[in-house]
């Protein structure tokens, strides 16, 4: 059993990011990258499942510039088999990353997709259910527990107020919340071995999928500061400026 | 104007309060508003949709397929009326979030996640990087998939009488089934929505203390319990308490944090809040440069005394 684990080069979760002077978008000529947090839980469970003797193979995959190679070795390195870069210097948008791992899934087969459930640049948290939808597959998103019975997989997932458990039949598409799992750290070793692991490298256009942007940015903008506030002395204080002040009790 | 669908978060006996928030950014989008109720046996959802101001329908598609709110079938029904809409609308809830791209990809146009104000009926405005940014973006699609984010927009009011229009359902995908589900039940509001927010973090040590301490200031303000993402992953509150970028963002009328630093990732589900209170035994806490009110001293002494007081 085969799975293909989607990962996103995205700036460092600790960086924080600054808008441009210009209003153009966010500043990160020279942020650190690092793989999504939540694409880590995904290759994290893959190889799980993986030394569970569930899975045979774990393909990871990023749709990217060059340097998303860096993520695929990280994702080897953690254990995933080989990797996939559709490679573009175009901006991606979850539309056109799902359309690309829709013709991914075609071309590989794999008996199930994990990604993460939201980018952290982005926060759009939508490729995992395009994809879904997009290769007629049923879908488990905000995954808190994954577990292959039968040929289904059993997924616990995180919904408003409680969790729920789906019985999904393979092929399927799962994506992670945090705490599915907590990713290894990846070892020296492993990074030498992942070093000779393969990466193939694809373009849109082998894959036949129109990237177009559907949505255009016209503009970034600081978000609203919120003012100052006061330091309170004691209890006492706080209870009358929140009584007699903001009026919120 | 075409018209504007929202799609209904309901769990077949109540309207949930996100719907109301969306409601009133679709009456933003255009001037006809139908709300979509996919449910079993919910009648009284239907009803309560039609009670809304400024829906001018209901369509109600009634059926066990729908039971459990299954992406799959909910996205079918919806998919089966888009072609009269130029705008879909969810609530940005894990509800809304789990089948609004499902909609998006297979009418082939991209979505706009957690939409924060309309500019336009095609411009919208919505955080990005954790809210550290506010993007300004166009949708050059013909239909607007669109998930809102509840504390953008107020709540529509009562008042409406809207004519309720019955729908065949589709049949069922049969890909997928409910195993089970737990919510919390409870006289406790729900955290999205809630006037009053009393939230921890990992100062308050343990489980036991996190709700020793802090249940009893939520009972008294009639408030809804959170967390910071360190509090939840230590094990001090569930999962599902998580305020944050990726969990749930709140916008109460007061937010007493308690023991939370405020690292970024946390004033993204907090920050719209109308009035914020930090206490913290560390002056150089983040929080502090956001909260109205920072009282610096020990939690485990000021709040008791904090929740005598009112």
């Amino acid at each position: 059993m085969k799975a293909l684990v989607a990962v996103k080069r995205v700036v460092d979760y600790n960086v924080k990011v600054r808008v441009k002077s210009d209003g153009s978008g966010v500043d990160v000529a020279n942020a650190k990258m690092s793989m999504n947090p939540f694409d880590e839980i995904a290759v994290e469970e893959a190889v799980r499942l993986k030394e569970q003797g569930v899975l045979s193979e774990v393909i990871a995959v990023s749709c990217g510039v060059a340097q998303c190679q860096e993520v695929l070795r990280t994702a080897m390195a953690m254990g995933a088999d080989r990797a996939i870069l559709v490679e573009s210097a175009e901006e991606l948008q979850p539309l056109a990353v799902a359309k690309l791992l829709k013709a991914l899934i075609d071309k590989e087969h794999p008996h199930l997709v994990i990604l993460g459930k939201q980018a952290i640049d982005d926060d759009c948290n939508q490729t995992g259910q395009m994809l879904a939808a997009l290769a007629d597959l049923p879908q488990a998103t905000f995954a808190s527990k994954v577990e292959i019975v039968d040929g289904r997989a059993q997924v616990t997932r995180e919904i408003d107020g409680g969790f729920e458990t789906l019985s999904i039949a393979l092929p399927a598409v799962v994506t992670t919340d945090l705490r599915l799992n907590e990713p290894r750290y990846v070892t020296l070793p492993n990074i030498m071995k992942a070093k000779r692991k393969s990466v193939e490298i694809l373009g849109p256009a082998h894959l036949a999928v129109d990237i177009a942007p559907r949505i255009r940015t016209l503009g970034v903008s600081e978000p609203p500061r919120r003012a100052a506030g006061i330091q309170v002395a004691d209890v006492g204080t706080l209870v009358a400026k929140l009584k007699n002040e903001a009026r919120v009790i | 104007m075409t018209a504007v669908l929202v799609v209904a978060e309901h769990d077949n006996v109540h309207l949930k309060g996100s719907t109301l928030n969306t409601i009133t950014a679709a009456a933003q989008c255009g001037r006809d508003v139908h709300v979509l109720v996919a449910g079993h046996g919910a009648v009284r959802v239907a009803k309560a949709a039609a009670q809304v101001l400024g829906v001018a329908k209901v369509l109600h598609a009634d059926a066990a397929v729908f039971a459990a709110g299954l992406a799959e079938n909910l996205t079918a029904q919806v998919l089966k009326i888009a072609s009269e809409y130029g705008h879909i609308l969810f609530p940005a809830t894990a509800y809304g979030k789990n089948v609004a791209p499902r909609v998006a990809a297979l009418l082939d146009v991209a979505q706009l996640s957690d939409v924060t104000r309309i500019v336009e009926p095609d411009i919208f405005e919505r955080p990005i990087y954790a809210g550290n940014a506010i993007a300004t973006q166009q949708s050059l699609d013909k239909v607007k998939v669109i998930t809102v984010r509840t504390t953008g927009f107020d709540p529509m009011g009562q008042g409406g009488n809207a004519a309720v229009e019955a729908l065949d359902a589709v049949a069922d995908s049969g890909k997928s089934r409910l195993v089970g589900r737990q919510v919390s039940e409870g006289d406790r509001p729900e955290l999205i929505g809630a006037k009053v927010v009393v939230s921890g973090g990992r100062a308050l040590g343990s489980s036991k203390m996190f709700n020793e301490i802090l249940t009893p200031l939520a009972d008294r303000l009639g408030g809804a319990l959170g967390a910071s993402r360190a509090a939840v992953d230590a094990g001090y509150a569930p999962n599902d308490w998580q305020i944050g970028q990726t969990g749930k963002i709140v916008a109460p009328h007061l937010y007493i944090a308690v023991g939370i630093s405020g690292a970024i990732q946390h004033l993204a589900g907090m920050l719209e809040s109308k009035v914020i209170v930090a206490i913290n035994k560390d002056p150089e806490a983040p929080i502090f440069s956001v909260a109205d009110y920072g009282l610096q001293a020990d939690l485990f002494e000021a709040v008791p005394s904090l929740c005598s007081a009112l």
